[in-house]
């Protein structure tokens, strides 16, 4: 799951103009065609640049996003509920593992991927900072986080770098998968008890500003694009994906009774586009610059999983191992 | 002072917040090398590539690919290839291959005799 090739504030338009105009028109008309750019192909420093920094933090963002789930596998309400969360989390450690391999194909290792996440240099999905507080917030990522997270990697898999493209595939049908027992586990709660109902209206009215956050600052906001896209490393601007996810999502948690904490969200028939209060970007920035509630927790974490578990790798590994860059 | 947290597993760790100027944590080559995983859906259906992991040896590559690769759906057999092991054609001489599909002498398509044995056959009729 993952949310926006968040571009920083700041971040300049990529200059393609100073590289080598005859490859660059190859380049580009390779892409315009529909064709895929395959590792060792060349490509502009901007393009590599800005994929490895999309592709490692939506991977960042898979690995970091297990942990607030990972929170209730011991405490789920019974056991087929925890074998589909124990299965849901494993798949999202893997979606990270399909990512790092295929940002490693750009030429940056893992371990160097990872120790950026670890100081903070490398960012992933702002609404991993938040607390699983009570299982009906399992309810709410398993349905609605990795709703969006679909939205934005059934985008990104068009794209027009083959191993992304071809990681993001298995990984979609995988979601599938995540987006329904979310769905399932959402619906139980939805249908239950009156105080069942609660818990989820409670974890929904504190989800809902993190999940308007999800797919970055609104487009009159954000930085350029344009060269972006017409490589298409970004294949959506991030509001035309949240109007996507509040027309497929809405409904579905209004048709439960249940509510938003916002009262001018609705649709606008004459135009088909939603109607909302814009999210406070004050909140998201600061929580994506280090001061969201779990960030200096899920960093602790992952630190502590690297270290402890040094010498288990050491005792694995040899000596005549050699590293080369991953075909694909 | 340990991070404080709502998971009674992440308190267990006792783990440290993480300082402003920590340092690398791995070491290049800590993460191991990495192995080419190939799956065989069903018996009689050929290999294909679909992916890789990270490890220190072929055994537990294979391991790790059917935790990876083998996790759902049906699978009857993995191959794990070194990544150092697996020469690779440059992209760049793709257009080596550029003519191949107009070579109609390598085709069945580029046979064709009825047109002949049609007019042979007008011609010896009349
Ligand atoms: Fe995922
Ligand atoms: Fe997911």
């Amino acid at each position: 799951m993952y949310g926006g090739g968040y571009v920083p504030v700041g971040a300049e338009e990529p200059k393609a103009a100073i590289e080598n105009p005859e490859l660059l028109a190859q380049f580009e008309a390779r892409i315009a065609r529909g064709e895929k750019i395959e590792p060792r192909d060349w490509m502009p420093a901007a393009y590599r640049k800005q994929l490895i920094r999309m592709i490692e933090q939506h991977a960042h963002s898979e690995i970091i996003g297990s942990l607030p789930e990972g929170t209730w596998i011991t405490r789920a309400p019974g056991f087929r509920r925890k074998l589909a969360l124990m299965a849901k989390v494993q798949d999202e450690v893997g979606h990270a593992q399909l990512l790092y391999s295929a940002a490693e194909t750009l030429g940056k290792s893992r371990e160097d991927m990872i120790n950026d996440l670890i100081n903070g240099k490398s960012k992933y999905s702002n609404v991993f900072n938040y607390p699983a507080e009570t299982w009906a917030d399992v309810a709410v990522i398993g349905f609605l986080i990795d709703a969006a997270a679909i939205v934005n990697q059934v985008a990104n898999s068009k794209g027009s770098y083959g191993p992304y493209c071809r990681a993001l595939e298995r990984i979609c049908y995988e979601e599938s998968f995540h987006l329904k027992q979310g769905h399932s586990v959402f619906v139980w709660l939805a249908t239950g008890t009156s105080m069942q109902r609660d818990m989820l209206q409670q974890a929904l009215n504190r989800w809902w500003e993190p999940i308007m956050h999800f797919f970055g600052p609104s487009d009159k906001m954000s930085q350029h694009t344009e060269t972006l896209m017409r490589w298409k490393v970004k294949m959506a601007t991030n509001d035309v994906m949240r109007q996507q996810f509040l027309n497929m999502y809405v409904p579905k948690i209004w048709e439960l009774g249940l509510s938003l904490p916002d009262p001018q969200l609705r649709k606008d028939e004459s135009t088909g586009q939603w109607l909302f209060t814009e999210p406070n970007w004050d909140t998201f920035f600061k929580v994506i610059n280090g001061d969201g509630p779990c960030n200096r927790e899920r960093l602790a974490v992952r630190k502590v999983a690297e270290e402890r578990g040094a010498w288990v790798r050491a005792a694995l590994s040899r000596a005549d191992a050699r590293y080369v860059t991953p075909l694909a | 002072m340990p991070i404080l947290s709502l998971d009674p597993r992440v308190n267990r760790l006792q783990a440290e917040q993480v300082s402003d100027d920590q340092g690398p944590v791995l070491a290049a080559g800590d993460h191991w090398p990495s192995y080419q995983v190939f799956h065989q859906r069903r018996r009689g259906e050929k290999h294909s590539s679909v992916g890789i992991v990270h490890a220190p040896s072929s055994e537990m590559a294979m391991a790790l690919a059917k935790e990876q690769y083998g996790r759902r759906g049906e699978t009857s057999n993995l191959w794990v290839v070194c990544s150092a092991d697996v020469l690779e054609m440059d992209y760049a001489d793709e257009d080596v291959f550029r003519t191949t599909p107009s070579k109609s002498y390598r085709d069945p398509a580029g046979y064709k005799v009825n047109e002949k044995i049609d007019a042979f056959k007008a011609k010896n009729q009349g």
